[in-house]
Parts: structure tokens; C-alpha cells; sequence
């Protein structure tokens, strides 16, 4: 199936895929490459770790009040956003196998594809945030969260300021990530021009593969912010 | 010692290959990528050592009489910020790191050189956006950010400079990123680990912290920008935060950034050492791995400097006892360059006095590290000289030194002149005088009781004398440092041309010309020597690359 | 030493989609049922599981050829763990001593 034996196909285009003059062979490159994007993700666990651990503690500080705050967020909306961000890491597998396997429609339909499930994720996003907005549960000036009952505790009501925090990270850890998906969006439609222009082969296809290792980290970020944030004592 | 190659007409070489303002802005050669941080972190060391100058000024009288004490805040802060962000950790690892680290592996180029540009561009807007906030009115929050004055009360440019710190921050991990996929992916064919020169040990174990920890202060700066913006909470006591989590997640990155500033000057220092003692690094393995132990256990520790801040008993005991087994890999490090330096055949060259200087001074900054490291004393001497004292031995007496003098040793290589030896080693005297008479007192200062970031000690006018003395070291200490900026620049122009070995030293670097070619290596070379082989040098061997053939 | 001719990968690929999409649904559902202080020690161990799925088949990590990548990513989580877990005997034990 694979042609690695084949020779390098110099396209057309802006770039020339051949090997770049630093690198003794192409599977250097590719090996550079691919532990680069790697490393890379390494620093981006570590940036949204921080988040994670500033989570953890107010969390375990301030239970009653997390638990009243993440009730008020729709839970099935951020389950669908987790089965299509599901969905577009599989596409992008998909896409991948279509550039080995040499089927470029293929290959650029799960391009779409993946982009289209990006843009689903974001729009409910969107969805989300004006109902936060609305609720004026948005952090600054017009935050209120008056009378809201702590789950565990009927009758007790949360504290505003502790629930100001959750609100506060809910932002940052999911605009955050919204960011990351916008980034991601820009990559993909980089990627979908190149296969366009028939620039990947089932010999070289590395900004596809390390493309699609930053679209499974944010699908990963996704995978634990969904429990925390959405799931704190649904079933009080 | 030195060959005799004689060049009467200059080679092609990195330097003259292209000219013009655009070669350089855009080109993707590590070397000359060197330079350009060299050129930056060189003008901000300036502006850290005006802000320095300043302070000491101020402290000649105990009286606040110079500035005001807002003012002085913003002096110690950005005193602070630019040496620490601007100049420190980039000095080594942008400058010979970039420069050395593929001619160390026999590579054209490091793994990304694009990304390479990048970092250096992103060094330099964040250092626009901090000149920027400096002139417009400063930060004065110390360079530690502390919440929630920092997020809450001051009224100085926090914002900006959180946000300059931030960008800059991202040229470090690029810088760490890049390096680490060198050293993996780009060694010439027979450089086995264990033949690496422990320079690249040195910056492999610095870009792990780069990459790990980097990014959790980038993330505690957004939180401050958002909170002092926002009000959100998360750091405000009034609103059920907790300003002790900016510092944990501070100190989580900032701590581990102090051995990313000393990691790459041991092992500048390592190298030096085996040259001009010709003699093989006692310990090799020992001396790798303790660059590793020092990256990895740089991260257990960082709550030491919150053990007066409210942190639990049992943390401080924790965190003070992970703080005893840091300097472990450290001792090893200088009991191996002591090994290394006995009955070996010791030249006195200027890059050897910054060594022994780097050696003397970094041991008794380590150890003072361990007096702060012990609870009851820390308790006493927290937040007084006897810190800073402590930290600008590491700093300036170890790191700084260090980068003086592999400045020295490669000057050679990397510019293809010979700097004056005379004006190098009455340099290096002066730095290493000027230097301790500037910190020493401020041992004694903080042990007496002298306070940090205090502009007026008029309540403790016997400071007067102690103070005195380190502003008249840190006078000639400003002179030790001028000297070699201007016969590094006199040596451009006037200076002998160098051969290509003038130490003859072992590593492929110095199988180069001086200064390299573009790519380095005419062809790949293959190693099939281990490092340091000093012995084998000195029997008369020849030095020359073997090639793939 | 890169094997672009895996066997069958699709299998694979869509057993780990499905195995995504299960889990979701059972942490969800999980989450809706009182498991004491098992509730969030569920949800992670799912969403660890998840996340491991995606990195070691969809990222193929699993036919990395050397450990090197895998050591990146263990290390990383060290330390992210460090970080969590050496902060927490900070709030874990104040006001206990």
C-alpha cells in the first residue's frame, strides 16, 4: 500500500516538500517534526495545568458552591460538544488514512469534515455563553448569583463570590480551549489548501500528521474539562 | 598551545557570507541568530545594570533621599524583571547555546531554525512592550507579582508588563523546544550520548525546564491580567481567593527558572575547566546526570520561598527537605570540577579565571541556599539582604561569570578574532573583586537585619557603612564588565584573526573554521571519539573530522 | 521503522470512536447517579480512559517506534502532577498544624 520505496514527488506550489537542507534524511525530518509538535503539546499540558490546579483547589475549597454553580451550565450541551469533538478526532484519523492510502477526495472530505465538527463545538460554545450572559452569570460588574441552592445542601444557598470563581474558570479554561479550537480551525483550513493543491502523498504527509496531534490535544483538554465542569453532583 | 594557521585572506565564513540589514533580520542561521540575541540581551543587560545603579545610589544614604520610594519600587522591580526575563535566561542558551549546540552535534542547523527567528522576534516584542511599560509609568510590584497588591492596589503598568513577560516567555520554550529536538534527532553519526559535550547535557537538562515550566507562569500571568482587569476573585481574600495560589503557581515555574540561568553556565564551566586543565571531565556520567537531577528535582522545591508566606507546617517541612536534596546534584557537580582540576596541567587563560571564579562563588551561593533552605533560620533571615545576597552569588557570581567566560573561550569561534589576553584577565580580576566587595556585605547586611526593598533604613543608620562598600563594588563591578564589551568590539575590528583551534580544545565546534561557514560541516561528520580527549589531543594526535565516506 | 501500511487500521479507529462515545454516555449517566465520593474518582478514571484511547491509538502513540514520546508524555504528567499534588499538602494541611 505504501510506496515508500517510491521517490520524492516534487509539486507545484509555494513549498517544496523535499527535504530541507538541515536534515540528513527525510525520516529525520519527519521524526523532528513529530517530536516537536509533541513537545509542544508537552507545553501545552502544562498550560492548561495550571488552570486544572487552580480548579482543584477552590474546587475542593468551596464544594457547595461549585456544585451550585456547575448545575446551572447545560450539561447536554457540553455532552453533545464531547461526542462532536469525538467525532472530528475521528475524522481527522480518517483523513490521515486517506493521504496513506492516496484518495484525495477522501482525504479532503474528512478535512471538512473535521472543520465543520470544530465549527459545531464552537457554535454551541456560543450557545452556551450568551446563556451565561443572559443569566448574568459572566464574572465583573453585572455578576449575580443570588438564591441559587447548593445541590447537596437544599436550603443552603451558595455563596456568590465562591461561585464568581467557578464562573471565572469556566471562562478561562473553556475560552481558553475555544481559542485553542479557533487556532486549530486556522491549521485545518492551511491543511484542506495544501491537499487541495495535491500536496500530500502517502509518502509525505507530515503537517497532516502533526496537525492532527494538536486537534486530538484539544479534543483531550475537552475530555477533562467536560466531567469538571459540567458534572459536579448532578445527582444531588 | 595554540595552532599557527596563518589566514592572510579572510575565508568565507557565516559573518561576510551575506550582508545587508535584511540578511540578517531574516536569516535562519543559528550563528547569526546568536548574535542577534547577543545584541539584545546585551542592551538590556545595560538597562537592568542602570536600574541596579540606581538602587545602589539610593542606598549609599540610609535616608530615601535619592528617590522616592514609589520610584524605588519601580527600580528593584524592574531591576528585577529585565535581568531575570531579558537577560538571564535567555544570556547562554540564546546566545552559545544557538551558536554551539549544532556545531556540538555536527549538524547544519538546528532542528527548526524558522522557529528559531520566531523566538528571537518574540524576544524582542516582549521586550518592546516591557521598554514601553517602563516608560510609561513602570511596575512596582516587585518582580514576583505578588497578589493581591499586584492585582488589586498598585497603580503601575502590571498588565503590560505581565503581558511582555508572557510573550517572551514563549521565546524561552521555543528556544527549549528546539534544543531538545537537536539533541535527539541531529547528532552526527558515532556522537553517542555519552560522547556528548556536557554543555549539550547542560542545555538539554535547561530546555526541560524551559518546556515544563514555562508555560505554568505564562498561564499565572493571563490570571493576573484577568483578575486585575476583572476582579474575578482568584487571587482576592475578600472575595474567597487565595493569594498564596499566584504563589505556588509563581513559584512552581520560577523557582525551576533559577537553574535554567545556572544549568547552562556549569556547563559552559565544565567545558572550560577540561580544556585548560587537559584533562578529561572526572565523572562524566556523574556530572550528565546531575544536569538531569538538577531539571528534575529544581521542580519539588519551589515552595521555599513561601515558608514565611502561610503555608502549613508540614509543607514548609516538605518543601525544606526537597530543598536539601537539590543541592545534592549540585555538590557533585563541583566535586567533579575539582577532581577534574587536580594534578591537571592548569592554564590561566581569562575563560579558566572565570571558571575558578564561577566555582568559588556558585559554592557559596549554593550553600547559603541551604541556610535559607533550614525553616528557623529562613524565618529570620527572609526577606532581607541575606536573600539577595544569596541569589546574585548564584546569579551574578555563578551564572553571569560563566557567561563571561564562555564568552571568552568561543569569542574565537564565533567572531574569527582574538580577543587581548592581558585586558581579558585584569577584567576578570576586577569582575571577581568588584563583585564579592558589592555582595559580601549584603551577607552580613541580612544577617544583621537589614530588610530587602527598603529605599529608607534611616531607623538603621549602622547599615550606612556595609552599604557604602557595595555601592563602591558595585562601581568597579560596572567597570570589570565594561572592559570586556569594549575589547570584544576593539578585537572586531583590530584584533588578530584566530585560528581555528587557538586552545586546543576538543569538540567538534572547534573543528570548524574560525568563524564557521554557513552550514557548519563541508560534510557530515563521524565521531568516533569520546569527549574530552584531552590525553589524546596532547600526545600530538591530529584533530581532523572524519567524514561519512 | 514507520509503518504506514497498518493492519486494518480502520477497525481500530472506528472501535475507538465507539469506545469514546460509550464512555461519554456512561459518564454522563454516571454522573445522574449518587456514588457517594466516587462520583468525581468516576468521571476522571473514564476521562483518563478516554484521553489514553485518544493518545495511544488515535495519536498513535502506541506504535511510537522508540520511547522517547512516551517518556515526553509521562513526564509531563509528573510534573503536572507534582504541581497539583505538592500544592495540595499546602491546602491539605492548613490550619492542621
Amino acid at each position: 500500500m505504501s510506496d515508500s520505496q517510491a521517490a520524492i514527488q516534487p509539486h507545484e506550489g509555494l513549498h517544496n516538500p523535499a527535504l530541507l537542507h538541515h536534515f540528513a534524511t527525510e525520516e529525520q525530518q519527519r521524526d523532528a517534526s513529530n517530536l516537536g509538535m509533541w513537545i509542544f503539546l508537552a507545553t501545552e499540558v502544562m498550560f492548561f495545568g495550571g488552570l486544572f490546579c487552580s480548579y482543584l483547589i477552590y474546587r475542593r475549597w468551596y464544594p457547595g458552591d461549585f456544585a451550585a454553580a456547575s448545575e446551572s451550565i447545560t450539561v447536554w450541551l457540553g455532552a453533545i460538544n464531547t461526542a462532536v469533538l469525538i467525532c472530528s478526532s475521528l475524522t481527522v484519523v480518517l483523513a490521515i488514512w486517506a493521504a496513506q492510502t492516496a484518495q484525495r477526495a477522501l482525504l479532503l472530505l474528512m478535512l471538512v469534515l473535521t472543520m465543520l465538527f470544530g465549527l459545531t463545538f464552537l457554535g454551541i460554545k456560543g450557545v452556551e455563553y450568551k446563556q451565561k450572559f443572559d443569566e448574568h452569570h459572566v464574572p465583573g460588574a453585572s455578576f449575580s448569583f443570588d438564591h441559587e441552592e447548593i445541590p447537596s445542601h437544599p436550603g443552603q444557598y451558595a455563596n456568590p463570590q465562591h461561585a464568581q470563581i467557578f464562573f471565572a474558570l469556566y471562562f478561562i479554561m473553556t475560552g481558553l480551549h475555544a481559542l485553542h479550537m479557533i487556532v486549530g480551525l486556522g491549521i485545518f483550513s492551511w491543511l484542506f489548501w495544501m491537499a487541495w493543491k495535491g500536496y500530500f502523498t502517502p509518502h509525505y504527509h507530515t503537517p497532516l500528521e502533526i496537525g492532527g496531534l494538536y486537534w486530538h490535544f484539544v479534543d483531550i483538554v475537552w475530555i477533562y474539562l467536560f466531567p469538571l465542569l459540567y458534572l459536579i453532583d448532578r445527582h444531588k | 598551545m595554540a595552532t599557527t594557521t596563518v589566514q592572510t585572506v579572510e575565508r568565507e565564513n557565516y559573518l561576510n557570507k551575506h550582508y545587508g540589514v535584511g540578511s540578517w533580520l531574516f536569516t535562519t542561521d543559528h550563528k547569526r541568530i546568536a548574535l542577534l540575541y547577543l545584541l539584545s540581551i546585551t542592551f538590556f543587560f545595560f538597562i537592568g545594570g542602570f536600574f541596579a545603579l540606581l538602587i545602589r545610589l539610593e542606598l549609599l544614604t540610609p535616608a530615601s533621599d535619592l528617590v522616592q520610594a514609589d520610584t524605588y519600587n519601580k527600580l528593584f522591580t524592574q531591576h528585577g524583571q529585565v535581568m531575570v526575563f531579558f537577560f538571564l535566561i535567555p544570556s547562554i542558551p540564546a546566545v552559545l547555546g544557538n551558536f554551539l549546540i549544532p556545531l556540538m552535534v555536527g549538524a547544519k542547523d538546528l532542528a527548526f531554525p524558522k522557529i528559531n527567528l520566531l523566538s528571537w522576534y518574540l524576544y524582542v516584542i516582549g521586550g518592546v512592550m516591557m521598554i514601553h511599560c517602563m516608560l510609561t509609568g513602570g511596575v512596582d510590584t516587585g518582580w514576583t507579582f505578588y497578589v493581591p497588591f499586584s492585582t488589586a492596589f498598585s497603580n503601575t503598568k502590571v498588565i503590560e508588563a505581565g503581558l511582555a513577560i508572557f510573550v517572551a516567555g514563549f521565546s524561552s520554550i521555543l528556544t527549549g523546544l528546539n534544543f531538545v529536538v537537536t539533541i535527539h534527532r541531529m547528532r552526527a553519526p558515532g556522537l553517542t550520548w555519552s560522547r556528548l559535550p556536557l554543555f549539550v547535557w547542560a542545555h538539554y537538562a535547561t530546555s526541560i525546564i524551559q518546556i515544563l515550566g514555562t508555560p505554568v507562569i505564562a498561564i499565572t500571568l493571563v490570571l493576573v491580567v484577568a483578575e486585575r482587569a476583572l476582579h474575578l476573585g482568584i487571587f482576592d481574600p475578600k472575595l474567597g481567593g487565595d493569594p498564596l495560589l499566584f504563589q505556588h503557581l509563581f513559584w512552581f515555574y520560577s523557582h525551576p527558572a533559577v537553574y535554567i540561568m545556572i544549568l547552562p553556565s556549569m556547563g559552559v564551566v565544565t567545558e572550560i575547566i577540561a580544556c585548560f586543565s587537559r584533562k578529561r571531565i572526572f565523572g562524566y556520567s556523574f556530572v550528565a546526570l546531575s544536569s538531569i537531577a538538577i531539571a528534575v528535582f529544581g521542580f519539588l522545591v519551589w515552595a521555599h520561598h513561601m515558608f514565611v508566606a502561610g503555608i502549613s507546617v508540614y509543607a514548609a517541612l516538605v518543601f525544606s527537605l526537597l530543598s536539601y536534596a537539590v543541592a545534592v546534584p549540585s555538590a557533585v557537580k563541583v566535586f567533579n570540577w575539582t577532581a577534574t582540576l587536580y594534578k591537571g596541567s592548569i592554564h590561566y587563560d581569562a575563560p579558566m579565571l572565570y571558571a575558578f571564579g564561577f566555582v568559588g562563588l556558585f559554592t557559596m551561593g549554593g550553600l547559603t541556599g541551604l541556610f535559607l533552605a533550614a525553616l528557623g533560620v529562613d524565618m529570620h533571615v527572609h526577606d532581607t539582604y541575606f536573600v539577595i545576597a544569596h541569589f546574585h552569588y548564584i546569579m551574578v557570581g555563578g551564572a553571569l561569570m560563566g557567561y563571561l567566560g564562555g564568552m571568552h573561550f568561543w569569542w574565537p569561534k564565533i567572531s574569527g578574532k582574538l580577543y587581548p589576553e592581558g585586558w581579558a584577565r585584569l577584567a576578570a580580576l576586577i569582575v571577581f573583586l568588584g563583585f564579592n566587595l558589592t555582595f559580601f556585605p549584603q551577607f552580613i547586611l541580612g544577617y544583621l537585619g537589614m530588610p530587602r526593598r527598603y529605599a529608607d533604613y534611616s531607623h538603621m543608620p549602622e547599615f550606612q557603612i556595609l552599604n557604602v562598600f557595595s555601592t563602591a563594588g558595585a562601581t568597579v563591578l560596572a567597570v570589570g564588565y565594561l572592559l570586556p564589551m569594549l575589547y570584544f568590539l576593539w578585537s572586531m575590528r583590530y584584533g588578530k584573526p584566530a585560528p581555528d583551534n587557538p586552545w586546543n580544545a576538543a569538540g567538534l565546534e572547534w573543528m570548524t573554521q574560525s568563524p564557521p561557514t554557513t552550514f557548519n560541516f563541508e560534510q557530515e561528520p563521524v565521531v568516533t571519539w569520546e569527549a574530552y580527549n584531552y590525553d589524546e589531543i596532547d600526545a600530538g594526535q591530529k584533530q581532523e573530522v572524519p567524514v561519512v565516506g | 521503522m514507520h509503518d504506514h501500511a497498518k493492519s486494518s487500521p480502520l477497525k481500530t479507529y472506528f472501535t475507538v470512536w465507539a469506545a469514546l462515545l460509550v464512555g461519554t454516555y456512561l459518564t454522563y449517566k454516571a454522573a445522574f447517579i449518587d456514588l457517594g465520593v466516587f462520583n468525581p474518582v468516576v468521571a476522571l478514571v473514564i476521562a483518563t480512559t478516554k484521553a489514553l484511547l485518544v493518545a495511544l491509538f488515535f495519536m498513535h502513540l502506541r506504535h511510537a517506534s522508540e520511547r522517547l514520546l512516551k517518556l515526553v508524555v509521562i513526564s509531563t504528567i509528573f510534573f503536572l502532577f507534582i504541581l497539583m499534588a505538592l500544592s495540595m499538602a499546602d491546602y491539605a494541611t492548613r490550619g492542621r498544624i
